[in-house]
């Protein structure tokens, strides 16, 4: 075969090419993620110049020219600061409301007790679960009571309506999610069963409460519920805000435990009943520890709108935190331009930290609990 | 299984009666009927027994009694002569228009934030982000009276207001605007653009029939712009019609004409339109995030130009996922315009379930028609979205 030199084969080698730019490090990152192309690098300056100027205001007001020594006259002199120390002059009533200061030890012993038997509850690693629950869901809410109520024990009787500030809030956040949880797995059990007349009992009683507002239930059961006892008999304001809350909450978990059950393949049904297990048993051992998890994310979602909802209690004249912190702010004797806005970024601070630690919560317990089953991974 | 002579299956061993799930079924129904059955009973008797005690009857004929009392900000005429079935409709249109406008806003915000998030721009994604998790953790309560008590109610008296322009004016008692006042002619500039929306459809359609029949373009964004644009603005030189502006004036202690927007309605156009928007983005986020990458691969393998891939695959199958929580966003940012209440915006609970209770005394039936109108809101947007969801449903083999 001759030497045919074919125009399209190539006789002299390639030139190599360049290396490739940067793949790692910050300059490529910085590159790639703030500077890619002109409009990119146009958001990143205008949003860069936002923040320059938010972030200087926000530092001076709550901490640069913030007042954190003095009394009311430092505040009404110093404009552009945040006045920490009304917070701190009014840090008691704010947290308890107007529980009489001699028995501050008994809200605080609940708090502490109670701090003390949730930690190893909601840590995954901590043993004895079983007692830890017991402790907490039956022996607890007795002893909180028994603390904070009074009248027994030799204890002074602190009627509920000097309760108040962060004290109700715990408590209303507490109660509402300890008992809208249980409430809710029922619900969604009795709307999926084949029952017919518990079927459509749970679905009106879901349905009704989810289409009203949390506070038109509120008004109801203060100015409607009295109508519908017998005669002298009055229920606590807090209880019937507290029954209130947790049965309106419980309906929105029925929902979320619902769309858990349903997401469940049928195959875990029939598998449980091949099991030979009966109703409860299947479910409480096969069917909602799995339709549970994969709701976590929807659960905890209600949990924080529970938790923010609390304070919808103060327009029916219960003096939880935000009530506690708008009334403080009208006290004369601290009438100063600043104090208003310090109260409500310490409420926001309050409740930011109640509803963001309990979404990372949720994140933890999600990836936790990932058996590695779940379609897609 | 056991098998007798006859070659024939024996009937399952008995159980008791008591574990039989049928028969348990029966009871625990007929328990249920009972327990609801007899509080239904008792609350009914306290019901009638107290009524009977404070010598009240049930009934709606107070709805013709006259109200007595003032509301600040009406949509219907009212006056304090005015009925407590005017305070209910007041009170209802008010509702609606707050929701209306702040479900308008929050979508707008709600998918710019939704957007931003999935920005491949890290700051501005990390600002969103931020942002949102700091919004959506702080009650909508609590964020009303900040827009209220410590924005709108500390901005300067009458006298001192700022103006922009002079023509919107801000102070304590709320923001002025001017209201476009139209003339008789200007009636024909409105019909005009009737006219070039009708046009711009019928372009539209044929532009897509042509395309599906013989595979060339047609511009009709653009077509449409200028019809839509050129033909109201030809008409209103043609038949110099006129649109003046109805200027807010310093009057006394207070401005007239233009339009008035109160502090609270402000207040809580804000507050629901910037807590709501943080779960909308959040639904557009997971909604955007929901279509495969592959999808928009396959438009792309397909030949779909970078716009049509967006509006022909991507778009449609995130509606999809998006769609169903928004509504039920739009519901709930419905039901929390009753916070209203407590900043004292005259909206159906503050001002009939407050106000006209607490005169009439007419709880029972007062919060009753305050729970119909919610529940008619969700019956509505329910049936809605049950027919949406019927139509966009993956059909599947």
């Amino acid at each position: 075969m001759a030497d045919t030199i074919y125009a399209y084969v190539q006789t002299a080698s390639q030139e190599p090419l360049p290396p490739p730019g940067r793949t790692t490090g910050t300059i490529y990152w910085i590159q790639k993620n703030l500077f890619s192309s002109f409009s990119n690098t146009l958001l990143t300056v205008v949003v860069g110049l936002f923040l320059l100027w938010l972030l200087p205001i926000l530092y001076n007001f709550l901490i640069g020219h913030a007042v954190f020594q003095g009394d009311a006259n430092t505040c009404r002199i110093n404009v552009d600061g945040a006045c920490w120390v009304f917070i701190g002059d009014r840090i008691r009533f704010i947290t308890y409301g107007f529980y009489p200061p001699a028995e501050y030890w008994r809200p605080n012993l609940v708090f502490w007790v109670g701090l003390a038997l949730i930690i190893p509850l909601v840590w995954t690693g901590v043993p004895y679960k079983i007692l830890n629950a017991a402790l907490f869901f039956l022996v607890f809410p007795v002893f909180a009571f028994i603390l904070l109520n009074g009248g027994s024990f030799g204890l002074l009787r602190v009627p509920t309506e000097l309760w108040g500030g962060l004290m109700i809030t715990l408590l209303l956040a507490v109660v509402g999610v300890v008992g809208s949880f249980p409430i809710g797995v029922l619900l969604a059990l009795g709307r999926r069963s084949k029952l017919p007349i518990i079927k459509t009992f749970c679905v009106l009683f879901i349905e009704l409460w989810r289409a009203v507002p949390l506070i038109t239930v509120l008004f109801m059961v203060s100015v409607m519920l009295p109508l519908f006892m017998p005669q002298g008999t009055t229920i606590d304001k807090l209880l019937r805000a507290l029954v209130g809350i947790t049965v309106f909450y419980g309906a929105y978990m029925a929902e979320v435990v619902r769309g858990g059950l349903q997401a469940l393949p049928r195959g875990q049904y029939e598998a449980a009943s091949a099991l030979g297990l009966n109703y409860w048993k299947s479910m409480a051992f096969i069917i909602l520890p799995q339709a549970l998890k994969y709701v976590i994310p929807g659960i905890v979602g209600t949990l924080i709108s529970l938790v923010k909802d609390t304070s919808l209690v103060s327009i029916i004249g219960i003096f939880d935190l935000l009530n506690a912190i708008q009334s403080a702010g009208s006290d004369s004797a601290w009438a100063t331009p600043t104090k208003s806005i310090t109260g409500y970024a310490f409420a926001i601070f309050i409740f930011f930290i109640l509803c963001f630690s309990l979404s990372r919560y949720s994140l933890y317990m999600e990836r936790r609990l990932n058996t590695g089953h779940k379609r897609g991974n | 299984m056991a098998v007798d002579t006859a070659g024939r299956l024996a009937p399952p061993p008995r159980t008791a009666f008591f574990n039989d799930p049928v028969i348990r079924g029966y009871f625990y129904q007929a328990l249920l009927v009972l327990i609801v059955g007899g509080l239904v009973y008792w609350l009914g008797a306290n019901a009638i027994a107290n009524l009977t005690a404070q010598g009240k009857s049930l009934g709606f004929d107070f709805l013709r009694n006259t109200a007595g009392f003032d509301i600040a900000y009406t949509l219907i005429p009212y006056s304090r002569t005015s009925t407590y079935l005017d305070v209910f409709f007041v009170g209802l249109l008010n509702t609606l228009l707050v929701s209306l406008i702040s479900i308008v806003l929050a979508t707008l915000l709600g998918f710019f934030l939704g957007i931003a998030r999935l920005s491949p721009n890290w700051l501005v994604a990390k600002v969103a982000a931020i942002y949102v998790e700091f919004t959506r953790n702080i009650p909508l309560l609590l964020q009303l009276f900040i827009w209220y008590f410590a924005v709108l109610k500390v901005m300067p008296a009458v006298k001192q207001s700022y103006s922009l322009g002079d023509m919107v004016f801000i102070n304590q008692r709320g923001v002025f605007i001017p209201s476009p006042v139209p003339d008789d002619k200007f009636v024909w500039v409105v019909v005009a653009l009737v006219i070039a929306v009708l046009a711009s459809i019928a372009v539209r359609i044929w532009a897509k029939t042509r395309l599906e029949a013989t595979g060339q373009r047609f511009p009709v964004f653009l077509t449409v712009l200028a019809i839509v644009i050129a033909l109201p603005a030809l008409t209103w030189l043609v038949t110099g019609a006129n649109l003046a502006l109805d200027v807010p004036k310093l009057t006394g202690f207070n401005f007239r004409g233009g339009i008035d927007l109160p502090p609270e309605l402000l207040a809580l156009i804000f507050g629901l339109t910037i807590y709501t928007a943080t779960f909308i983005g959040e639904i557009v986020r997971s909604g955007i995030e929901a279509v495969s990458r592959g999808q928009s691969e396959a438009a792309q393998s397909l030949g779909l130009r970078e716009g049509d891939r967006l509006r022909l695959v991507v778009i449609p199958q995130a509606m999809r996922v998006i769609i169903p929580p928004l509504t039920s966003e739009y519901l709930s940012l419905t039901k929390n315009s009753s916070l209203g209440a407590a900043i004292a915006f005259p909206e159906l609970v503050s001002i009939f379930s407050g106000t006209a209770l607490n005169q009439a005394g007419r709880a029972i039936e007062i919060v009753g028609m305050t729970m119909a109108v919610y529940l008619t809101f969700s019956l509505i947007v329910s049936l809605i979205m049950n027919i949406y969801n019927a139509r966009v449903a993956l059909v599947e083999r």
